[in-house]
C-alpha cells in the first residue's frame, strides 16, 4: 500500500483514459494477397497507468503502437475504428485515426505529447551526432526554444533518467555508451517533452538482466513523478508482472483477454493466456516438471541402441585453465596497447548424457569460450579435452593437436546449435540440403542413405517428410530452430554446443524447443553445453550451472545448490533481476539499484577480486564451488 | 494487495484455435517449395517497367545475329545519287486509297546558290516497298552468300527511312549493323570486367588481410586516375595498322579492365557480410573446405546481387565506346557502331543541315535506359527474403 501512495499520489486524477482504442482496423494491401493486421482491438489506457499488450510476434502489438504514432508502413491503412486521445493537460479530445498522418497536429502529437522508445538501443540513436544534439532537438521541434535552454532542459532529463555526469554525457557519442546507457538516453529523448503517453515496444529485451531492472525501475519512478501513461508491449510476462497495472494479451490481430494485472495472473481465463503461463520456464519448478508448449508439435521417436553413442567413462569434455586474451593495437602502425582478457583461467568438466549450463550477461565471455570449445578459435592458454569413448586406447584428447582425420571426427561428434534461426540456414538451400550437407562434407552413406536420415530427421524434430523439398522461408522462428537442430543431429554428435538457442524465439515457442533438446537427450544420450543469459531457461534444462562474468567461472554448482544457496553477489544480483511472471515474487527494485555487480573490483569481500588477480575457486561441498579473492585467503591464515 | 483499477475483465470469446504446428507466413505449398531463383522472378515480374525493358532490351539483342536479313541495305553500300538524302517516310494511303507500305521517290536538283542538294519528293508516284525479298547479296555469317531481306527498296527505288550519309549510305541500315557492334561490346566488356571483379573481390573478401589491403590500393589508384584520359591513351596506344576486328577486341578489353574496380568492391563487401551469416560459420563447424563454403554457400547468395550490378554497368560499356568512337578514338570506319555513327555526326552542319545524322542517338538513349531499368529492378528483387 505504501508503494501505491508513493506513486499515486491523488488517486482522482487518473479516472479518464489517455488514449481511448476503439475496434481498431488495420489492413495491408500492397506486393502480396491483403492481409488484415488487426481486427478490431479496443483498450484503453489510464493516466499515469501502465497498460501491457502482450502477444508473440505476428500478433500486432507493433503494428498496434504504429497506428498510435500513425507510422504504420505504406502499404498498412487504418479502416476502420478510432483512437482517441484526451491530453490530460487539456486540450480537445483527438481521433488520431481522423488525422493527416503527416500533417502538423499529429507531428505535434508525435514526440511532443506521445512519444516512443524502441526495443533495439543501439540503432535508434543517430551514430554522427551527440547524445545531447539528439535529446535537445526533440525538444526544439516542439517548443520554441533557445538552443542555451534546450541543453539546460537536456541536461536536467538526463540528470533525471540516472547519468551522473549530465553536462559530459551531452557531449558524447552513441558509440561511447553501453546498451543500457544509451536505452537511458533513448527515454530522455522520449521524456524530455513530457509526453502525457509513453510507448515502450519492448524497452529492455535487448538488455541484460541488471539493466533491465534498472531499465524498468526508472521507468516506473518516472511515472510515478511525471503522471504520464505507459503502453508497455511486451513478450515477458515477467516484466508485466512488475511493471503493469492493466494488462491486453493479444493473438492473431485481436485482444483475447484484458483486465487488471492480477486479475489475469491469478484467474486467467482465455485458453491462450493460460497456456501462455504455462509455457514459461519460471524458478522453482519441480525436478521433472515439463513446460507446456501452446502447441506440442514434436513427438520424439525412439531410439535404437544402435544409435547412441558409445559412453564415455569419464566426463565427455573437460575444460582445463582456458584463457584467451586479445591483444588490442591501435595508431598508425599497429601497436599494442593492451590486453582484453576474454576469458580468465576456466576449468569445467561436463559428464556424459548432461546438461552444463553457461550463464552470464553480455561480454562476459560465454560464447567465446564456446568458439573455443569448438575450435573455430585458438585458446591462448590452457586446453580442451574431449573423449570420443570410441576406443580404450585414446581417452580424451587435446582438441588443438587434432589434425586430418581425428579432427574430422571431432567436428562429426561436436555439433553447434545457433542462436539466429534466420541467418543459420542457408537459404537457397532446401530442407533436404540442409540436412544431409554435414552427411555429405563427411562423405558418409550414398544417396539412399542420405535421403531415410533425412527423413528419420525431420521427423525426429517433429517436422514432416513433405516438408524436406521447402526452403527455409516457409518456415517460422520455431520451426528453423528445430531445423537447425536437426542438421547438427545429422552426423550422430555426441555433444551439442547450444549458444542462446531459444533466445530468438517467442515464449510459445521457446517451450517446444527447450523440450525437445530434453527429449533427445534422454532418447539419444547427448550432452549439452548450453550457453545462456536466461537464468531460468538454464534452470529448466541444466543439471550443473557455471556463472561467468568478465570472464571468470564466479560460481559453479548443481542447479538445485546453486538457485537455492548462491553465494557469490554476482549470482545473487542475477537471480534477485530476473522478473518473474508471479505476482507473489516481484522484484526487489531497490536491492538493484546500487548498479555495478558485474566489476570484479566492486565485489564485496571476500569476493572481491584486484585488478589483474584471479582469485581461486573454494569448494563449498556437493559440487558447489565460488571464486574468491586470493588476498582473503592470506589474509585468513 | 496492491490496488485494483476498476478495469473489467474482458475475455474474447472467439474459439481459440492454436493451430495444429506455428505457423507459416503463406499456406501456399508452391511458395514453399519455390527455389530462390524461382523468388526473383516473382519478384522481378512485380516491377512493370523493368519487364517491359527486358522485353526492349530482348528486341534489341535479338536482332544482333540477323541484322543483315533485317537491315535493308547492306553496310557500306553506297547510292551515289543520293548524298545527305533527308528521310523517305512510309505512307500507306494514296490518293486516299490504300495501298499497303510505299514511299514516294524523290530527286535531286543542285542549289547553286548553296551549293546544297534539294530533294524533291514526287508525290504523284507511289512506289511499293517489298517485303521477304531479294536485296543487294551479303554473306550471311560470313559463310552463306545470301540475297534474302525482311524489306527491300522498291523496284528502281529507294527506301531511305532515317536518310543517308555524305556517301550515301542509308542510316537505317547502319544503325541496325551498328547495333551488333554496340550492344555485344557491353556484353563482352562486362565479361571481362566480371571476371576481373569476381576474381579480386573474391580473393580480396575471402583472404582478407594483405592481399586485400593491397587490391583495395590498386583499386583506389585505379578510380583515382581520370576515366577519359586514360582511355585515350589506351586506344592511342593500339597499332593504327591493326584490323578493325582486333581493334574492337583491344577496346573492349580496354573498357574491361578499367571497369573492374565497381565490381570487384561489390564482391568483396557482399562476400565480408556472407561470411559472418551463421550458415557460413556452421558449414566452416562442420568441417566443409574451402571450395564447397565458396561453391555452396557464398557464390549462390551474392550471384543475383552480382548480376544486378553487372546490369548496370552494360551502359557505361556501351557509352564508353560510343564516347571514344565519337571522339574518332575507338572503333574506325569500315567498322559501324552507334559511336562511330555519331562520329560522323559532329560538326555543326549537320545537325544544321542533315538533322538525321543525329538518329544513331536514339537507341543508345532506349538501350541504356533499358538496362538501367532491368538493373534496378534485378537489385530490388535480387534478395528475395527481405520485403
Amino acid at each position: 500500500m505504501a508503494e501505491d501512495e508513493r506513486r499515486f499520489p491523488n488517486s482522482a486524477s487518473q479516472a479518464s483514459p489517455v488514449l481511448t482504442v476503439r475496434d481498431l482496423v488495420i489492413d495491408f494491401a500492397g506486393g502480396g494477397t491483403p492481409f488484415r493486421a488487426l481486427h478490431g482491438v479496443s483498450f484503453d489506457i489510464p493516466a499515469a497507468r501502465t497498460l501491457a499488450l502482450v502477444g508473440e510476434s505476428g500478433s500486432g502489438k507493433s503494428v498496434t503502437a504504429q497506428a498510435i504514432l500513425r507510422i504504420l508502413p505504406r502499404s498498412a491503412a487504418i479502416t476502420g475504428g478510432s483512437l482517441v486521445f484526451a491530453d490530460p493537460a487539456g486540450g480537445k479530445r483527438i481521433d488520431i485515426a481522423r488525422l493527416d498522418a503527416d500533417g502538423k497536429p499529429m507531428r505535434r502529437l508525435r514526440g511532443g505529447r506521445i512519444a516512443m522508445i524502441f526495443q533495439e538501443p543501439m540503432t535508434s540513436l543517430s551514430p554522427l551526432h551527440t547524445v545531447g544534439d539528439q535529446v535537445a532537438e526533440a525538444v526544439t521541434l516542439h517548443r520554441d526554444i533557445t538552443a542555451k535552454e534546450a541543453r539546460r532542459e537536456a541536461e536536467a532529463v538526463f540528470a533525471r533518467v540516472g547519468f551522473a555526469d549530465p553536462a559530459r554525457v551531452f557531449d558524447t557519442y552513441p558509440f561511447e555508451l553501453s546498451g543500457g546507457m544509451r536505452q537511458r538516453a533513448m527515454i530522455a529523448m522520449a521524456l524530455i517533452c513530457r509526453p502525457a503517453l509513453l510507448i515502450a515496444d519492448e524497452p529492455t529485451t535487448a538488455l541484460d538482466v541488471t539493466t533491465q531492472a534498472q531499465i524498468l525501475d526508472l521507468m516506473r519512478d518516472l511515472q510515478a513523478e511525471t503522471g504520464m501513461a505507459i503502453l508497455l508491449i511486451t513478450h515477458d510476462l515477467g516484466v508485466v508482472a512488475n511493471m503493469a497495472d492493466t494488462m491486453a494479451v493479444m493473438y492473431r490481430g485481436r485482444i483475447v483477454e484484458s483486465g487488471a494485472r492480477d486479475a489475469l495472473f491469478r484467474d486467467p481465463r482465455h485458453p491462450y493466456l493460460k497456456a501462455l503461463l504455462k509455457a514459461v520456464p519460471r524458478f522453482g519448478m519441480q525436478p521433472g516438471e515439463r513446460l507446456t508448449p501452446i502447441r506440442e508439435a514434436v513427438a520424439i521417436a525412439p531410439v535404437a541402441a544402435a544409435e547412441r553413442p558409445a559412453a564415455a567413462r569419464g566426463p565427455i569434455l573437460i575444460i582445463d585453465d582456458v584463457s584467451k586474451t586479445y591483444t588490442r593495437r591501435a595508431g598508425l602502425f599497429r601497436k599494442n596497447v593492451g590486453e582484453v582478457r576474454a576469458v580468465s583461467h576456466v576449468s569445467l568438466s561436463l559428464p556424459p548424457g548432461r546438461t552444463l549450463g553457461l550463464v552470464g550477461e553480455s561480454g562476459c565471455g560465454k560464447t567465446t569460450l564456446s568458439k573455443i570449445v569448438m575450435r573455430a578459435i585458438p585458446a591462448s592458454g590452457g586446453r580442451v579435452l574431449f573423449d570420443d569413448g570410441k576406443g580404450a586406447n585414446t581417452g580424451p584428447r587435446d582438441i588443438a593437436t587434432l589434425t586430418g582425420d581425428d579432427l574430422m571426427a571431432f567436428r562429426r561428434d561436436v555439433q553447434f546449435v545457433f542462436q539466429d534461426p534466420f541467418s543459420s540456414l542457408n537459404p537457397r538451400m532446401t530442407v533436404y540440403e540442409l540436412l544431409t550437407e554435414p552427411l555429405v562434407i563427411h562423405g558418409v552413406g550414398d544417396s539412399d542413405a542420405h535421403y531415410r536420415r533425412a527423413v528419420e530427421l525431420v521427423e525426429r524434430v517433429g517436422l514432416e517428410r513433405r516438408h524436406l523439398r521447402r526452403y527455409p522461408h516457409s518456415f517460422s522462428g520455431g520451426q528453423r530452430q528445430r531445423l537447425g537442430i536437426a542438421r547438427a543431429l545429422a552426423l550422430r554428435p555426441r555433444l551439442l554446443l547450444c549458444d542462446e538457442p531459444v533466445s530468438a524465439l517467442d515464449v510459445s515457442v521457446q517451450a517446444q524447443v527447450l523440450n525437445l533438446l530434453k527429449d533427445l537427450q534422454t532418447a539419444m544420450g547427448l550432452s549439452y553445453l548450453f550457453v545462456s543469459h536466461n537464468l531460468a531457461v538454464v534452470d529448466y534444462i541444466a543439471d550443473e550451472i557455471a556463472v561467468m562474468c568478465r570472464g571468470y567461472i564466479v560460481e559453479q554448482a548443481p542447479k538445485q545448490v546453486l538457485f537455492s544457496n548462491p553465494h557469490h553477489p554476482y549470482t545473487r544480483a542475477l537471480l534477485a533481476a530476473v522478473p518473474s511472471p508471479d505476482l507473489d515474487h516481484p522484484l526487489d527494485f531497490a536491492a538493484l539499484r546500487s548498479g555495478s555487480f558485474s566489476d570484479p573490483a566492486q565485489w564485496p569481500m571476500p569476493f572481491r577480486l584486484q585488478p589483474g588477480h584471479v582469485g581461486t575457486m573454494q569448494d563449498l561441498g556437493n559440487g558447489h564451488r565460488v571464486r574468491i579473492g586470493v588476498h582473503t585467503v592470506e589474509e585468513a591464515a | 494487495m496492491r490496488e485494483q483499477l476498476a478495469t473489467p475483465h474482458f475475455v474474447d470469446a472467439q474459439p481459440f484455435d492454436p493451430g495444429v504446428s506455428d505457423p507459416g507466413r503463406h499456406e501456399d505449398e508452391r511458395f514453399y517449395r519455390a527455389s530462390s531463383l524461382a523468388l526473383i522472378w516473382w519478384k522481378f515480374r512485380r516491377n512493370r517497367l523493368a519487364v517491359v525493358s527486358a522485353f526492349v532490351l530482348l528486341f534489341f539483342y535479338a536482332m544482333v545475329p540477323f541484322v543483315e536479313v533485317i537491315a535493308p541495305y547492306g553496310q557500306s553500300e553506297r547510292n551515289g545519287d543520293f548524298l545527305y538524302a533527308p528521310p523517305q517516310p512510309v505512307h500507306l494511303f494514296h490518293d486516299g486509297e490504300f495501298v499497303g507500305p510505299f514511299v514516294y521517290p524523290y530527286s535531286f536538283t543542285f542549289n547553286k546558290e548553296t551549293f546544297t542538294r534539294d530533294y524533291v519528293v514526287d508525290r504523284t508516284a507511289p512506289q511499293r516497298l517489298r517485303f521477304f525479298c531479294q536485296g543487294s547479296p551479303y554473306r550471311f555469317w560470313g559463310l552463306v552468300e545470301m540475297r534474302f531481306r525482311l524489306v527491300c527498296p522498291p523496284e528502281g527505288g529507294t527506301f531511305f527511312l532515317m536518310g543517308t550519309d555524305r556517301l550515301g549510305r542509308d542510316l537505317l541500315s547502319r544503325i541496325i549493323y551498328g547495333a551488333r557492334i554496340s550492344l555485344v561490346i557491353g556484353l563482352v566488356g562486362i565479361g571481362v570486367s566480371f571476371a576481373l571483379g569476381l576474381f579480386f573481390g573474391g580473393v580480396a573478401g575471402y583472404l582478407g588481410g594483405w592481399v586485400d589491403s593491397a587490391i583495395q590500393r590498386l583499386i583506389e589508384i585505379l578510380r583515382s586516375l581520370p576515366e577519359l584520359p586514360l582511355w585515350l591513351a589506351l586506344s592511342a596506344a593500339l597499332p593504327a595498322n591493326w584490323s578493325p576486328v582486333a581493334v574492337f577486341f583491344g577496346i573492349t578489353i580496354i573498357l574491361g579492365l578499367l571497369d573492374w574496380p565497381g565490381l570487384a568492391r561489390a564482391v568483396r563487401s557482399k562476400l565480408l557480410a556472407l561470411r559472418e551469416e551463421d550458415f557460413v560459420k556452421a558449414a566452416e563447424l562442420m568441417g566443409a573446405s574451402r571450395t564447397r563454403i565458396i561453391a555452396r554457400h557464398l557464390i549462390p547468395n551474392f550471384m543475383s546481387h552480382l548480376i544486378a550490378s553487372a546490369t548496370l554497368s552494360i551502359p557505361s560499356m556501351i557509352l564508353g565506346e560510343t564516347a571514344l568512337s565519337f571522339l574518332g578514338l575507338g572503333l574506325r570506319p569500315p567498322v559501324t557502331s552507334w559511336g562511330v555513327l555519331l562520329n560522323e555526326a559532329q560538326n555543326l552542319a549537320a545537325v544544321s543541315l542533315q538533322p538525321w545524322l543525329l538518329w544513331p542517338i536514339v537507341p543508345v538513349v532506349l538501350v541504356v535506359l533499358a538496362f538501367n531499368f532491368v538493373g534496378d529492378g534485378l537489385r530490388d528483387a535480387a534478395d528475395p527474403y527481405h520485403e
